[in-house]
This record gives structure tokens, sequence and C-alpha cells, in this order.
């Protein structure tokens, strides 16, 4: 029987702020900000114990698995944890004024549905990361799940709804299809304990049929080609907060949840075949992204389908690891990529929304004089576009090295290709954009006046995969912490 | 339950996965989904409780059986969402008049348009 | 990292942080911004000159950090480093002047000058780099700093002119990623090192090595503007004339000359690319590039375009002398990275002079423009001369020690590519020099701007000046111990000492 207070107050504390969000509509923002200080401070304690001890664990109410069900934190946990911590508290501060200014009659209402929800997915967020057994894993994806339709559908209009309800479909179907899964992993290895699921597995038909169940829920969640025909449409029309928190960290939950399966609790089943077709998956994601990105006539679009293209990246993780030597590297080079890229995008995002209200639209042949306007944002959006494109010194560059000197090493050339091809796609589609902030205006377009604190938020966050890559070094080394994952077991 | 049964429940929970799978995808009404969901659902906790026979012994394995309850409540919830995103889409559809199919989205889905009370 | 690795990081922020201020400066705040410009421009060369001096004495200077496991982000200061350094520090002095003056009364010029900064520390951190992984960060960062220079005055032929820059560059880049990465997954994180540790790999991996050879040259030729990758740099013309003066003396092409120097002689070592047989198709790239860049500037009647082939042309010349095996042709190839940049930059300031003062951009238009702009059309003279080899100024050095080296090194037939090469520049640089002062001026200018009892405005003329007097005494005072080529010397001896 262990206890973690850190662990506990990192899901109570958004759940608790939700309910309290909702039951209170006028102190919405007072009750996302506590939860933000006290998240952080969680957060903080629990980095030193794992830092300082190791892996930490909790068991709910003092009941251990098998009937209990067990929390966990190690240093993949921590990273994704704190990656959450930084793009929520970002998104909370853009919030505060972000319904305030918006154009539309029903923002105030709006907003107040806004808060709870939000809280309600960051704290299922949290409940995820700290998982430890492939069960709780499907209740908090569900939760997940229901936040980000309600999210989705909060913008009203018949685009956004219709989005939401597509959202919706492929996300319950994907979750039965993950259940199913459990179904019969329990039934083969009568456990769902991932720790324990790795003494247990053994390649049998079964786990062949379960793996590729769960695999395939988790896929259409991550929006990976070819099921990602959801997202665009979902994180476009969704308030540019929401699109931030959908693009940055909901569908990196599911991937999350891939990786702990496929190297922790599988990695016996998994074979170099299936490795490479999910690498190639994300190849075609990252092609068919890039080049939809360059084709969208408006912004959050185009944005959106960039998420699309990056994540293929992250799949590129598979192949690499699987083959050795240099499997840390990739491993790492694949989480801070994660890391760089969740950053980017809510920065993306964010900017992307203060030129929508600005201007009132987001088609970006006639964004010319609104980028005169927002110069601050126009400069967030710049300084992504380096990440995104893997320049030095951003964090995505500090990921893409990590994955093309694993790959050069194993002898993979061909994901050689995808990435710089990739990364030369972004720098086009993103200076689609940029090139607006340039382009001479023969007078300055009337726009609104955008709050500060919306650009600024925006702008932290595109530095910060600017910095990353120069600090790449320690969170590098946290993935190495209580992480029974390449640890033990599999030789990496 | 002597072991040696053909694995008739199993087979079902799977059969009604698939079935349920099948009708979500052909089904365009939103109400029909949401039913074929339910049975998804259905077929998953089926394949659960047989699973929790297969124990030796003549006591079942209760933790399937709180994973079923656990996934009823969850499942519950779903429809719950499902039907208020139906209902207050359909509720929108009907604001508007009927359709040019909006331009700029593009992508919603056909059925969309088909959409009944 | 020692103290004295301080120096290099002072001299990396010198600049960056002006840069980072200035965008943030108001744009009406004139006096704040230009005083921001040359403090930061004073400071480096403040550094830069400590920097001389201490190496002067024999201390080392050295940074390094992990930035990832393995991989260190490593400045250091070593005789390559120091040349190129000071060559760019002292030159963006004289640029920043310059670019105040010339951009009076235009818009953004916080962001410009910001920008400008910004591509300065990205020179000079590409000076500094100790490792190829350094390197490769700040020829990134060059490409992205300087972007928004090219596309500064917004109009349409600018934007066009910024993506192909960009496309060439960014592709560049992406070359030069795979080659720096996959060197390092062969032979680990090396330092720069004048003898090269390419030396273990050769017996193993030649063929490797070969392919990777060319991948470094492809990457890092783009900015060097060998053919066929020159492309970019007559559309990039469109940008202001201080912005072209950077490019083509101070920053862009020569980062990738001196790329390619650290390639050939301190990631390779001179006598292991020898060995591998790389010499030749590197000294064949550049004859084929000094012969087209020339005989194109004969066909281009707009003064800045000709100018931008003569650089492509002129360029090769330093790849020409590190391709030739040998220390003297290593002295005429180096020292005419510091020779072609005076010359050259002192030309663009004359050509921003004649566009900004009476509004000529061709050369058919420069007809007695030596009447109106004596002074300008002296120093554009001085360096047109230089560049065809006149002795006694800084060109005629460079050719000289080419040739040497050449016949040095069994390679008479470079003697010959040189001589062409100076009877093309001589082709079209006389016929400028002659409608400049024999030809009658016409009745009118296209546009009369009058900056009071001089010429032109001070801040545009003075700069022109000084390099002008500097080719001269380059020249003159050639053999001396206080000239670039006694620098220069230096270096060749220690890369070809046993």
């Amino acid at each position: 029987m262990t206890a973690s207070w850190p662990i506990v107050a990192l899901i109570l504390a958004p759940l608790l702020a939700a309910a309290a969000a909702f039951a209170l509509p006028r102190h919405g923002r007072q009750a996302a900000l506590l939860a933000n200080l006290v998240a952080a401070a969680a957060l903080a304690l629990l980095a030193r114990q794992i830092v300082t001890g190791g892996l930490q664990t909790h068991d709910i109410g003092g009941w251990a698995a098998p009937l209990g069900i067990g929390l966990r934190a190690d240093g993949f946990a921590l990273l994704m944890l704190v990656v959450t911590m930084i793009i929520a508290a970002a998104v909370s501060l853009y919030a505060l004024r972000y319904f305030l200014f918006s154009h539309d009659p029903e923002a105030a209402h709006r907003e107040r549905y806004f808060w709870p929800l939000f809280l309600f997915l960051w704290s299922a967020l949290h409940a995820l990361f700290l998982s430890a057994d492939i069960f709780n894993l499907y209740v908090t994806l569900e939760l997940l799940g229901f936040a980000a339709v309600a999210l989705v559908a909060l913008a009203g209009g018949r685009e956004a709804l219709a989005a939401a309800m597509r959202y919706l479909w492929v996300s319950l179907a994907a979750s039965l299809f993950y259940l199913m899964g459990v179904a019969l992993v329990y039934g083969q290895c009568a456990t769902v304990d991932l720790p324990l699921l790795a003494t247990r597995a053994s390649p049998v038909p079964t786990l062949w049929v379960a793996l590729a169940l769960m695999t395939v829920g988790l896929l259409a969640k991550a929006a990976l080609f070819p099921m990602h025909f959801w997202l665009p449409p979902a994180h476009a029309s969704a308030p540019a907060p929401v699109s931030a928190l959908l693009s940055a960290l909901v569908v990196k939950g599911p991937f999350y949840i891939l990786l702990r399966l496929w190297f922790e609790a599988f990695p016996v089943v998994m074979t170099p075949v299936i490795a490479q077709a999910l690498g190639a998956l994300g190849a075609a994601a990252i092609l068919w992204g890039s080049v939809s990105a360059l084709l969208q006539p408006r912004l959050k679009l185009l944005v959106a389908s960039s998420t699309v293209a990056q994540l293929g990246y992250l799949f590129l993780l598979f192949p690499m690891v699987t083959a050795r030597p240099d499997s840390f590297l990739a491993w790492s080079g694949g989480l801070l990529f994660l890391g760089a890229h969740a950053c980017a995008k809510t920065a993306m995002f964010l900017a992307a929304g203060n030129i929508l209200h600005a201007a009132g639209h987001d088609r970006i042949k006639d964004l010319d004089g609104v980028t005169h306007a927002l110069p601050i944002s126009a400069f967030a959006f710049g300084l992504v576009g380096l990440s995104l494109a893997g320049l030095p010194p951003s964090g995505g560059f500090a990921g893409k090295w990590l994955l093309l000197s694993t790959a050069l090493a194993q002898g993979q050339w061909w994901w050689v290709l995808v990435i710089l091809v990739g990364g030369l796609l972004a720098a086009a589609y993103v200076m689609r954009v940029l090139t607006h902030a340039f382009a001479r205006v023969p007078e300055p377009t009337p726009c609104e006046a955008i709050p500060p604190i919306m650009e600024w938020t925006a702008l932290a966050m595109a530095i910060l995969p600017g910095g990353l890559g120069l600090l790449a070094h320690a969170p590098t080394e946290w993935l190495r912490l209580g992480a029974p994952i390449l640890l033990k077991g599999s030789g990496l | 339950m002597p072991h040696a049964d053909p694995p008739i429940y199993l087979l079902a929970g799977a059969a009604l996965f698939v079935i349920g799978f099948y009708s979500l995808l052909i089904q365009p009404h939103p109400l029909r989904r949401i039913m074929a969901l339910n049975i998804m659902g259905s077929g998953v906790f089926l394949v659960f409780i047989a699973l929790a026979n297969r124990t030796p012994g003549p006591v079942a394995d209760p933790v399937p059986h709180a994973m079923v309850l656990t996934g009823i409540v969850v499942s519950v919830c779903a429809t719950g969402l499902a039907l208020a995103l139906t209902n207050r889409f359909g509720e929108v559809l009907d604001e508007k008049a009927p359709p040019a199919e909006s331009p700029a989205s593009g992508k919603t889905p056909p059925e969309a348009a088909e959409n009944h009370r | 990292m020692t103290t004295h690795g301080l120096v290099l990081l002072g001299i990396l922020f010198s600049s960056f942080f002006t840069g980072l201020v200035i965008f943030f400066l108001r744009e009406d705040n004139h006096r704040l911004r230009v005083w921001l410009n040359l403090l930061g421009a004073g400071l480096k060369l403040i550094l830069v000159a400590a920097l001389l001096w201490g190496i002067h004495q024999g201390y080392h200077y050295q940074l390094s950090f992990d930035f990832l496991p393995g991989l260190p982000f490593s400045l250091g200061a070593d005789a390559n480093s120091v040349l190129f350094v000071t060559l760019s520090s002292f030159l963006w002095f004289w640029t920043t002047l310059y670019a105040v003056g010339y951009l009076e009364d235009s818009p953004h010029r916080s962001r410009f000058f910001g920008f400008f900064s910004l591509c300065v520390t990205a020179t000079t951190g590409i000076a500094l780099s100790a490792n190829l992984v350094t390197f490769l960060v700040f020829y990134e960062l060059l490409t992205v700093s300087t972007y928004p220079l090219v596309v500064h005055r917004g109009t349409p032929q600018a934007m066009r002119g910024g993506k192909i820059y960009l496309a060439y560059t960014l592709a560049g880049g992406a070359v030069l990623l795979l080659a720096v990465a996959w060197f390092h997954s062969l032979a680990g994180p090396v330092p720069f090192k004048e003898r090269g540790v390419v030396q273990t790999l050769i017996a193993a991996r030649p063929n490797e090595l070969r392919v990777l050879f060319f991948l470094f040259i492809l990457g890092i030729g783009v900015k060097a503007a060998i053919v066929p990758l020159h492309g970019w740099l007559p559309r990039a013309m469109v940008a202001p004339a201080p912005v072209s003066a950077l490019l083509h003396a101070v920053a862009v092409v020569k980062a990738g000359a001196f790329g390619i120097m650290r390639v050939v002689y301190d990631v390779y070592g001179v006598e292991n690319a020898a060995k591998l047989g790389l010499m030749q198709p590197l000294a064949l790239a550049a004859t084929v590039t000094i012969v087209y860049g020339s005989t194109l500037a004969l066909f281009q009647d707009e003064l800045k375009k000709r100018l931008a082939f003569s650089t492509v042309s002129q360029v090769s010349y330093i790849v020409l002398g590190v391709a030739i095996l040998g220390p003297i042709s290593t002295i005429g190839g180096l020292v005419h990275l510091v020779h072609q940049g005076i010359m050259k930059i002192t030309l663009f300031f004359c050509a921003g002079n004649y566009a900004e003062t009476v509004g000529i951009h061709r050369v058919s238009e420069m007809n007695g423009v030596g009447r109106r702009m004596p002074w300008t059309t002296a120093a554009f003279s001085v360096a047109a001369l230089g560049m065809i080899g006149v002795p006694l100024l800084a060109g005629a050095v460079t050719k000289q020690y080419l040739k040497l080296g050449a016949e040095q090194a069994g390679a008479p037939w470079v003697g010959w590519v040189l001589a062409a090469s100076s009877l093309l520049n001589a082709a079209y640089f006389l016929p400028i020099l002659w409608r400049a002062w024999i030809k009658e001026p016409p009745a009118r200018w296209p546009v009369e701007h009058h900056f009071g009892r001089w010429e032109t405005h001070w801040m545009l003329l003075l700069p022109p000046l000084v390099t002008a007097a500097l080719v001269v005494w380059a020249g003159i005072f050639a053999e001396s111990s206080f000239s670039p080529l006694a620098w220069v010397k230096l270096i060749a001896a220690r890369e070809f000492a046993p």
C-alpha cells in the first residue's frame, strides 16, 4: 500500500476546480487559476520525488492491484505531465481574455462552460498519464474523449457541431475497440496491470488480435493516417484555446498509451514488420498532412493539417526504437519532438486565434494587413515555424536530430528522407502564412485590438520550443528515471 | 460451470461487437448510430463476463465484473452525451434554411442533411 | 568553460542582445536605435580586438556545453575563426553606418535592424563554431535571419526573390543537416582540428566519406553560390543595397566559402581529402563557377546583377584556392576571403549610392556619373581595378598566390583560368569606368537628392571610402606583418606543418 499526495493532488485539483467552476459559473477563472497553482506545486514536488527517489506509486483507497486502481509516475509520465502543465497554464492565461473579446454574443455563455470542461479535460489527462493498468487507461481515455467532444461543440455553429459529432462517433467506436482488446488481454493474461503484463505476455494469437484491436482504436483517436479525417474540421472549428488543447495534448494521450502498450507491456509481441508498418503510416501522415496544409485556404485548417503531419513524426518512433542500437536515442528524440510540438502547436493556434479575432476571418490570402497589426503573433508564428521545420536551435531540431542520428546508425535510410522532406514541407506551409507578414501593405487594414496577454502567451509558447533545443539535456535525462520501459526486459 | 462448454457467450459478444460496428458505419441517422454503439458496448461487456466465467473453481472472477460495471457507467455517460449533442445539432439544422451545403466546411457528412427529428 | 570563453560569448551577444532590444523599439525612436546599433557594432569590434590580442599572447579560447547527451555545442577561436570574425565585425560596423544612412525615412527600420543584428550574430557564430553541429546551428540561423532582410521592401518582386532565396538555402540546409548527422554517426562529435580526424576512417569507409563530402559541398555550396546552386543570388538583389553588401561581402556568401574551407581543412584535412580524390572535382566545380559567373556578368545591364554574378565568380577563387593542394594556393584562397570582401562591399556601397543619390540602377545609365559623384566613383574604380587584378591592389595579391600555388601543385591550367577570368573582369568592369569618367552625363538624372555640400549623405560616402582605402592598403602593404596576408600565412603554415 503506497501513497503519494502529489499524484492525488494532480488528479483531484483540476477535477474539484471543474466542479467548482460548474457550480459557480462566475468564478470559473478563479477556479482555473487555483487549479493551476495547486497542480504546479504538486508537479514540482512529484518531480523532485522522482528525480531523487525513482518511480512513485499510489494505490487509490489503499487497495492494491488487481482489485484496486494503482497510479504510477515514472520519467516518461513526468515528461508528459510537465508538458501538460505548461500547455494548460498557457491556455488558461489565454482564455482569461479570449471570451471577453469574442465577436459572438454568446461568448459569456460559452465561457461558462469552457472552464469546467477544460478543467475536466485536464484532470482526465493527468489521470491518463498516471494510470498503471490498461483498464484505467480506457476509463481515462473515454473521459478525455467526452471532454474533448464537448469542447469542440462549444463553438456552437453548424460546422462545429458536425465536427463534434464526427469526433464523437470516432472516439466512442475507437474506445470500444480498445476495450475489446483489454478484454482479450485479460482473458489471456489474467491481469491488466502494465508491468505484470510484461512478465505474462507471449506472442500468441489472442494477444495479436487484442493488440490489433487496441492499436486500431488508439490510432483512430490519435488521428494517424488514414484515420485522420476527423481532426482538421474538429480542431479548426473549435475556439482557439480549445484547438490548442486538442492538438497539443488530447491526441497525445492515445499515443502515450500506444507507447506504453507496445514497449512496456508487450514488447515480445512486437515484430519488425509491425514497427515498419506503423512507421510507414507515420511517413504517409507526414506527407499527406504537409501537402494538405499547403493547399488549405483557411489558417486554422492549415494548422490542423499541420498537426496531422507532425503526429506522423511521432510514429517514426516505432521502427526506430524496435531496431537496435541507439533505441534510447530514438525514444528520447521522439518524446522531445512531442514536447516541442505540443508547445509549438499551442502557440500556432493561439496566434491563429489572435489573427482570426483581429481580422474577423482567417482566409490566408487576405491576411496581409492583419499580420502587420499583430507583430507579436506573427513573430510567434515564425518561431513556431522554426521548430516545425526542425531548424536549430529549436526543440523540433533536437528531436529531429535524435531521430535522424538513430535512423542513420541503424541504416534505415528511408526514414531519413521522410524526415528531411517533412521539414522542408513544414517550412513551405509556414512560409505561406509568414510571407503575408512581410508583404507591403498600401494602408493598414482596420483591425480589432487584441489584449496583450493573448499575444504574449502565444509568444511564450513559441519561445519554449526554441529554448527547449538548447536545454534538451535535462528532459532527456528524466526519461531514464524510474523508467521500466527501456531499462529492463527488452535489452535496450 | 463445466469448462468444456462451447464458448457461446464469447462468440455472441464478438458477434454483437461486429454487428454494432457495421451498423455504426452504414447507418446515417444519429439515433441509430447511438444504438449501434450501445450494441457494440454490450458485445464487449458480454465478452468480459464470459471470460470471467473461465476461472477454475466455482466462483467467477470478480475483476471483469467490476470492469463491466465501470464500463456500463461510462457507456451511459457516452450515450447521454451523444443524445444531447444529436439533439442540439438537430436544433441547429432546423434553425437554418434547407441546405445549400456550406462551402467553407466541405467536410460536413452528407448524411447530416438528411437528418430528421 | 574558462573565463576566456566569456569573450566568445560576449562577441556573440553584443549583436544578439542589441538586436533583440531593437526589435521592440518604436519605429520613430531613431536616435536610440542608431546608438544601439553602433554600440553593438563597436562593442563587438573591441571584443574582437581583445580576442586578437589574446591569441597573440597565446591564450586559448573555448566554450562548450552539451545541449543533448553526447552533442556538444562548442565555440572556439582558432586562426581561421579569427580571420573571419575580424572581417565580419569590421565590415559590419561600416555596413551599419551605411544602412542607417541608406534607410533614412524607410518604414520598418526596427524590424530591419533587429534582423540585421541577428544576421551578424549568426555570421559571428559561424566564425566561432568549433564543431560541425554548432556550425549547422548558426548556418541555419543565418538563413532565417537574412530572409526578412531580403524581403524588406515587401514588393511582389522582393517576395518572389525571398521565396527563391529561402527555397535554395533551406534545401541546402537540409542536405547539410543530413551530412552532419551522418558524419556524426560515423565519427562522433568531433571538434574542428587543424589536422582533420578523418584519418582513421579512410581505410574503412572511403566511399561513404566521398559521398559525405559531396553532400557537404552541396549543402554549403548553396550559400557559397557554386554553380549550379547559385540561382538565388542574382534574384536576392531585390534587397536594399546594405543588405546586398552584407550578404555578399560579409555574411552569407562568405559563410559558405568559410564552411567549405572548414570542411576541407578541419573536418577532412587537406591530405585526406587529396587521398580520397576529392580535390579535383572541387577544383573543377570552382573553375566552372569562376568562368560562368564572369561570363554572365558581361550580359547584365543592371549594376547590382552584374556585381552579383561577379560575386558568384569571385567567391569560387576561394574554393579554388582551397581545392588546390599546397600552402601557397591556400594562402591565395584564404586571403581572397578578406580581399574579395572589402572589394565587393565597396562596389555595393557605391551601387547603393548611385541608386539613392541619382536614381540610377543600370550600367547604361551611368554615363558621366563620375563628374556628379567623384568620390563614390573613385572608390568604385579602386575596387573594380582591384577585382581585375591591377598590381598594388588587393586582388592582385590573391591572383599572384593562386597562380604560384597552382604551378607548385602541378596544375598550371589554373593559371589560364585565372588569366581568362581577369580578362573577363576587365571586360565587364572597364566599360563601366569608362562610361562613368569619360562619357557625357545626361541633362538630368532620374532622381536628384541633394545632401548638402558633399555629393551624398556622409553616412553613405564614408564607408566606401574607408573600404576602398583598405583595398589599396591590403595591396601595397601586403607583405608587411599588418596585412590580412600575414595572418593568412600563419594559418597556412599551421595547416601544412608536419
